[in-house]
């Protein structure tokens, strides 16, 4: 179980556990945290899931795989930190996990 | 005056998007979702995929678990069908014969599989793939070593039959035109499916009508006119779907191939939304009525729906998209192509498993196929929404980064 903040683009900010094994994509759906959409569920094809991983976890959540990196690097908005929230699995390490989401998903 | 209702009917993609996101714009009145399956609204496109290989179960497609309902206060009538609409009394009636008073409804009714108006296709181990009750039936014939006949050679019938393949079965899929994926795609990439498929040891045979499927105690064969037959174990039938408009159209509702909606899911009568695989809206992007049959137009439809219940209406501009999983391959789909007048590829298409096929009209682009190819996918998406010219020798030179297109 980890206790993740996400923080959408207009300052909004919300707190939920999430269980191991579940995403980070999914632990805002699951919470209807504004701001990730995640139209194909989680199956790396959308990329509608874009969050930016807050610079103190970048480290810990690790770097995308290739796929993932392909879709991230073409995607709008998309920074250094980025990552597809559908990819990162959740851990107990990640407990505190700080995410930011883009102003659009589109 | 009582509080309000929203009804909502069909407990499919749309639903699961729509009560959410009538929360999050401010709809304080109840909820309600009534769906004729007995399962919380899931992810249909594992159904060919991660759920008919085993790879992932119920709970791993649900969109959202049930605490989420609970918390959104929605109220689901699971296991329950709409029978009829009554506009003047703005009720409903249920199959249990329940009449419940709407002030806004929602139609997300989704589609209906298109049946083969063939003789056989009641036999056991014949089936169609809509939903989770269909795959717990497909389960038990499926066998190593066992025959597949999968009949129509579209996304859902190639996918299953990658599926069925990789878990041993002998697959042959029948297609009833000369390639397969016609209805949806070019040459081109139906082409390129065929070769993949025959790699990996499937036959796909076309210009194959099925006349009727035989058995006995279970199914045995199809059967194509007079000469040609195929053992089978086990039949899937995949030749389309219909959208699900009778409701709509016994209510008087305006239906053209599906519920008639404008740009903000509203239906010909003011009180009445519909979204998804059930609805032809009007489409900005492409400035005519479209039919779309993807979970993309099914949330953001949805959205769009809200939106319009809560007074905050937003036109529907959104890019339609889509995603298909077989073998090692991801594609990716953006635009529509309708009206192309020529392809450019990126990448070898012929060999290999990876290029992307542009669909240019007058030097624009107005869709892309992108094949093991996400960053294509991804500035394809946005060169089409930009509607500038491309410059070709770039698009076609895979040494040139895809970001340098949009500059
Ligand atoms: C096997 C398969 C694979 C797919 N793969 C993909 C893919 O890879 N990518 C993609 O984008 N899309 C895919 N799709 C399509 C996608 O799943 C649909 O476009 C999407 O589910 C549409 O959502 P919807 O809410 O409009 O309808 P649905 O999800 O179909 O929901 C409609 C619900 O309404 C119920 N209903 C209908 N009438 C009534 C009534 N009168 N009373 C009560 N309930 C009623 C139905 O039983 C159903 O449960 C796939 C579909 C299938 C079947
Ligand atoms: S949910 Fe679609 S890529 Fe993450």
């Amino acid at each position: 179980m980890a206790l993740i903040k996400y923080i959408e683009h207009n300052g909004t900010e919300h707190e939920v556990h999430v269980e191991n094994g579940l995403s980070v994509m999914q632990g805002a759906v699951d919470n209807m945290v504004d701001g990730i959409v995640a139209e194909c569920g989680g199956a790396c094809s959308c990329a509608t899931c874009h969050c930016y991983v807050d610079e103190a976890w970048f480290d810990k959540v690790g770097a995308a795989k290739e796929v993932e990196q392909d879709m991230i690097e073409c995607a709008a908005e998309s920074k250094p930190t980025s990552r597809l929230s559908c990819q990162i699995k959740v851990t107990d390490e990640l407990d505190g996990l700080v995410v930011h989401l883009p102003e659009s998903q589109y | 005056m009582t509080k309000q209702n929203c009804i909502i009917v069909g407990a499919g993609h749309a639903a699961a998007q729509l009560v959410t996101s009538l929360r999050q714009q401010g709809w304080e009145g109840a909820i309600s979702v009534m769906g004729d399956e007995y399962f919380l609204p899931y992810h249909r496109p594992p159904l060919s995929k991660d759920y008919l290989s085993g790879r992932k179960s119920i709970d791993d497609i649900l969109i959202r678990p049930p605490a989420v309902y609970e918390k959104a206060r929605v109220r689901f009538g699971l296991g329950l069908r709409v029978e009829a609409i009554n506009r003047t009394d703005k009720t409903v009636l249920l199959d249990d014969g329940e009449s419940i008073s709407y002030q806004k409804l929602v139609l997300t009714t989704g589609s209906h599989v298109r049946k083969l108006p063939v003789p056989g296709t009641d036999l056991p181990g014949v089936f169609y793939l809509r939903a989770i009750r269909d795959v717990e039936q497909i389960k038990g014939f499926i066998g190593h070593g066992k025959k597949a006949v999968i009949i129509g050679g579209g996304y859902i019938g190639l996918e299953t039959a990658a599926v069925l393949k990789q878990l041993g079965m002998h697959v042959t899929v029948l297609e009833a035109m000369d390639r397969v994926l016609q209805r949806v795609t070019t040459e081109e990439i139906s082409a390129f499916y065929t070769r993949v498929h025959m790699e990996e040891g499937i036959e796909i045979v076309t210009n194959a009508a099925v006349s009727s499927i035989e058995g006995g105690k279970n199914v045995q064969k199809a059967v194509c006119g007079d000469d040609q037959e195929f053992a089978a174990d086990l039949i899937i039938i995949g030749i389309g779907i219909s959208p699900a408009t009778e409701l709509a159209e016994a209510a008087g509702l305006d239906i053209d191939d599906g519920i008639l909606v404008n740009e903000f899911a509203r239906t010909s009568d003011p009180d009445i939304l519909a979204a998804g695989d059930c609805t032809k809206h009007y489409n900005p992007i492409y400035d005519r009525h479209v039919r779309l049959e993807s979970v993309q137009n099914a949330v953001d439809q949805a959205t769009i729906a809200a939106g319009t219940i809560c007074g905050k209406p937003k036109p529907y501009n959104a890019l339609p998209w889509f995603w298909s999983d077989q073998f090692d391959i991801k594609l990716q789909i953006a635009g529509l192509s309708t009206g192309f007048d020529q392809v450019v590829v990126r990448g070898d298409m012929a060999n290999g498993r990876s290029f992307a096929a542009f669909y240019l009209q007058e030097g624009r682009i107005l869709a892309v196929d992108a094949i093991n190819k996400p960053k294509e996918f991804m500035m394809g998406k946005q060169l089409i929404t930009a509607k500038v010219e491309v410059d070709q020798a770039k698009l076609t030179d895979e040494a040139v980064p895809m970001k340098e297109l949009l500059s």
